[in-house]
């Protein structure tokens, strides 16, 4: 990337179980503090914050068109206010090209779920083809269960391994003041709780509902600077689809994933993921899928993902730290999901995350992950 | 702008109001492959997606997952808006946006509306209604535009047959669109009789339901050059979003695609705009509409546009070529309804546009997408820069 993106503040709310306010209420708890950090308003001459991209999904959060809620409650009136209905990785990635695109230099990002308003399973359903996998029952969680049962037989990775990932996050989130379901876990806790679909287990999954929103401040480079003394700068980004039908593609090898951060890593010029990453934020919406992802992004080799966790690569004090927020493990909603990475890689990079501090940070991965077992990623390399 | 950019290839489906021939990824893929084949491009030279679709409308969550593979977008980067009405418009200025940032060679813009297989009215119906109590009142585009129409009836002194004369007006220009849904070949007595939906605004007022499909490719400067002999340069776009709630939304006197519009004209230098602007295509989701944006984009003084149309002053070969397609009364598949008026600017620029083809010389055209309750995304499109 010839020129820089910064991201100069960043807000989170409590995850939790269920939020007793009216969504407008979180909207304008988050924007309000990215707005107190930067000293930035919506001015009437549609100077300040330029434009605003949301991350949210009319199917979860209740009435049609949900983003109509956001620019008169927040005050972003009469000015660009555009909703990416994925995940929030691809949001943050979109603010970016809005600044380089040299149509705007401060872009407003904002990403908001309501999953208690909503059954996952059933809505997930709707998401896939109306000609076969609606039909028979699939939903997202059966279409990972056969994505971490290939996996599994595929690589022999055990599940052990993958409630050692469990273990792993749910530990790293007790440091996470923003996360509830962070609590002591063991293997055999993890191996006891009900079966989901077989063989993820009730611990293994994300967990549903959690409700709440993240925002965040981009700004071009000049701009960045005169914000905020500590600007986290967008370095890559990577984006891919896979094929949906599930039988078309071999669920063990994350192709998508391999390409969309090839593309981020050839923009931010690195070589050696391993080596030059200080920490990473992956999305792992299920157990499995910390190790399979850890491949994908080149974090370890093909099938490897299972010696990762054993080694203690990816735990706090490793070579890598992965998910030392806890992860979506620990309760993020979907749409969040994603760019809460970008916001916990933030607060790594200016040495903000208290408990849960990467000491001497200085590169980070977000990773954010939408679609039936991981059919479209998005990959972003931040840097101090 | 860090790139100057360019349309390089635009296409759309045959509109119908059902398409039991074709699942959603069929219909969307008829679109790209005509938008590929008018830039004599292949899926190949493709190398950033954007999608827009108004799900609730299409009956689907996560509508890109099904659909981008069919048409040939595995492997490739990309990603899918929604902002209801105006999904197509911020799909548009997204797909500018990337073009725009350096970063990618050849854009391609795609949304889609399969509203035979949706829930079209309780998408819309329920568009950005609070649940305390607005949802429990029937307000609805319909209801909004019955406002709206009564006030300008209102104001401007009208009556209601000037809504019929401007139907037929858009129905003319309907009949010589190949591509249009509706060609009804209508007469003012026959709008008067339609049913009344709600006062004063009838069915012949109102748009379709269309199942249908609209894509577009964009380039930066050098790689639009390489790629066609005839590249629509995209001058500025601008989106300008109230949000609210029907109640709580602007009153007919204040907009947005009249601030949007005086926005894009005061960084363009546009002082005339009959003058300036040879072609027009606004989205205008009821025939009374296009009355009122005639005169909020600046074509005439306010409460006076009914006096043009009934004068015959506005159509494709008179004085004021207005929605010289059809529009969207003729035309509407939700989520691809704005980059249909983005096509059709840029066929009039082109001068492709056939039988609905403005006679004189188009060097620069306006095109909106309207949405919800006051959002408005406005384009402007040149021939040359």
């Amino acid at each position: 990337m010839a020129e820089k993106v910064g991201i100069v503040a960043v807000a989170q709310t409590k995850f939790d179980q269920k939020r007793e306010e009216h969504l407008t209420e979180t909207l304008v708890k988050v924007v309000r503090d990215v707005m107190k950090q930067t000293g930035l308003e919506f001015k009437p001459d549609g100077t300040g914050i330029d434009s605003t991209v949301v991350a949210s999904q009319d199917y979860f959060g209740g009435p049609a068109g949900i983003h109509m809620y956001y620019a008169y409650t927040v005050g972003a009136y009469k000015r660009p206010d555009e909703r990416v209905e994925l995940d929030g990785a691809f949001a943050v990635a979109y603010g970016a090209m809005q600044i380089l695109s040299g149509h705007h230099d401060v872009v407003l990002v904002v990403g908001h779920n309501r999953e208690s308003a909503c059954s996952k399973n059933q809505v997930e359903n709707l998401g896939l083809d109306h000609i076969y996998g609606r039909k028979i029952g699939l939903d997202f969680v059966a279409a990972a269960g056969m994505q971490a049962m290939r996996y599994l037989n595929k690589y022999k990775i055990t599940s052990e391994q993958c409630a050692k990932v469990v273990v792993k996050n749910r530990t790293n989130g007790k440091n996470n003041p923003f996360v509830m379901h962070a609590n002591g876990v063991t293997v055999k806790d993890v191996l006891n709780s009900e079966m989901l679909a077989d063989p993820i287990r009730a611990m293994e999954a994300k967990p549903v509902p959690v409700d709440g929103a993240v925002a965040m401040i981009l700004a071009c480079e000049k701009k960045a600077k005169k914000l905020t003394d500590k600007p986290v700068w967008i370095r890559g980004m990577g984006m891919c689809y896979d094929q949906h039908e599930l039988g078309y593609r071999d669920l063990a090898d994350c192709k998508a994933l391999v390409s969309a951060a090839q593309m981020a890593y050839k923009m931010a010029g690195i070589k050696d993921p391993v080596k030059e990453l200080d920490v990473a934020e992956i999305s792992e919406h299920y157990s499995y899928q910390e190790l399979l992802w850890s491949e994908g992004l080149g974090l370890c080799g093909k099938g490897e993902g299972g010696k990762l966790i054993d080694k203690g690569t990816t735990s706090m004090g490793g070579q890598l730290p992965v998910n030392p927020s806890g992860g979506l493990l620990s309760g993020v909603p979907l749409c969040v999901a994603g760019m809460q990475r970008v916001a916990e890689c933030v607060l790594q990079l200016r040495g903000e995350a208290k408990g849960r501090q990467v000491s001497g940070a200085k590169t980070a991965l977000a990773h954010g992950v939408e679609g039936p077992a991981g059919q479209l990623h998005c990959v972003i390399i931040l840097q101090r | 702008m860090a790139e100057r950019i360019a349309i390089t290839g635009v296409g759309q489906t045959r509109h119908k109001s059902k398409r039991p021939d074709v699942n959603t990824p069929e219909l969307v893929t008829e679109a790209v492959e005509a938008a590929l084949k008018d830039a004599q491009l292949t899926m190949k030279d493709i190398d950033f997606m954007v999608q827009g679709s108004f799900e609730m409308a299409d009956g689907q969550y996560l509508p890109d997952m099904w659909i981008v593979p069919e048409f040939g977008g595995v492997g490739k980067p990309g990603f899918k808006l929604q902002n209801a009405g105006t999904t197509g418009g911020v799909a548009a200025a997204a797909a500018f946006h990337c073009a725009a940032s350096g970063l990618f060679k050849n854009v391609l813009c795609v949304t889609w509306q399969k509203m035979d297989e949706g829930q079209g009215a309780f998408g819309r119906g329920g568009g950005g209604l609070g649940e305390y109590w607005q949802s429990q009142i029937p307000m609805s585009p319909i209801t909004n535009f019955a406002r709206r129409t009564y006030a300008y009836l209102h104001n401007s002194g009208c009556t209601e047959e000037h809504f019929a004369i401007t139907r037929v007006k858009q129905d003319q220009c309907a009949l010589k669109n190949p591509y249009a849904q509706l060609r009804l070949n209508t007469t003012v007595e026959k709008v008067m009789e339609s049913a009344v939906l709600v006062w004063p605004i009838r069915f012949l007022h109102m748009c379709p339901s269309t199942a249908g499909a609209a894509a577009i490719i964009v380039s930066p400067e050098k790689q639009a050059k390489k790629v066609t002999e005839k590249p629509v340069w995209v001058e500025d776009w601008f989106c300008t979003h109230v949000g609210g709630a029907y109640t709580m939304a602007e009153e007919p006197t204040l907009s947005t695609l009249r601030y949007g519009c005086e926005t894009v004209y005061k960084r363009r230098g546009i002082t005339n705009v009959l003058k300036d602007i040879q072609a027009f295509e606004i989205y205008e989701p009821c025939s009374p509409a296009e009355l009122r944006w005639m005169e909020e984009v600046g074509i005439c003084e306010d409460w006076t546009a009914w006096k043009l149309m009934e004068q015959g002053k506005v159509g494709i070969d008179k004085e004021i070529p207005f929605n010289p397609s059809g529009g969207v009364t003729a035309t509407n598949p939700i989520g691809a309804t704005p980059v249909l008026r983005i096509i059709e600017a840029a066929l009039q620029i082109r001068g492709d546009a056939g039988e609905h083809q403005v006679p004189h010389n188009v060097n620069r055209a306006l095109a909106t997408g309207y949405g919800g309750q006051g959002e408005n995304v406005i384009f402007l499109l040149r021939k040359s820069l």
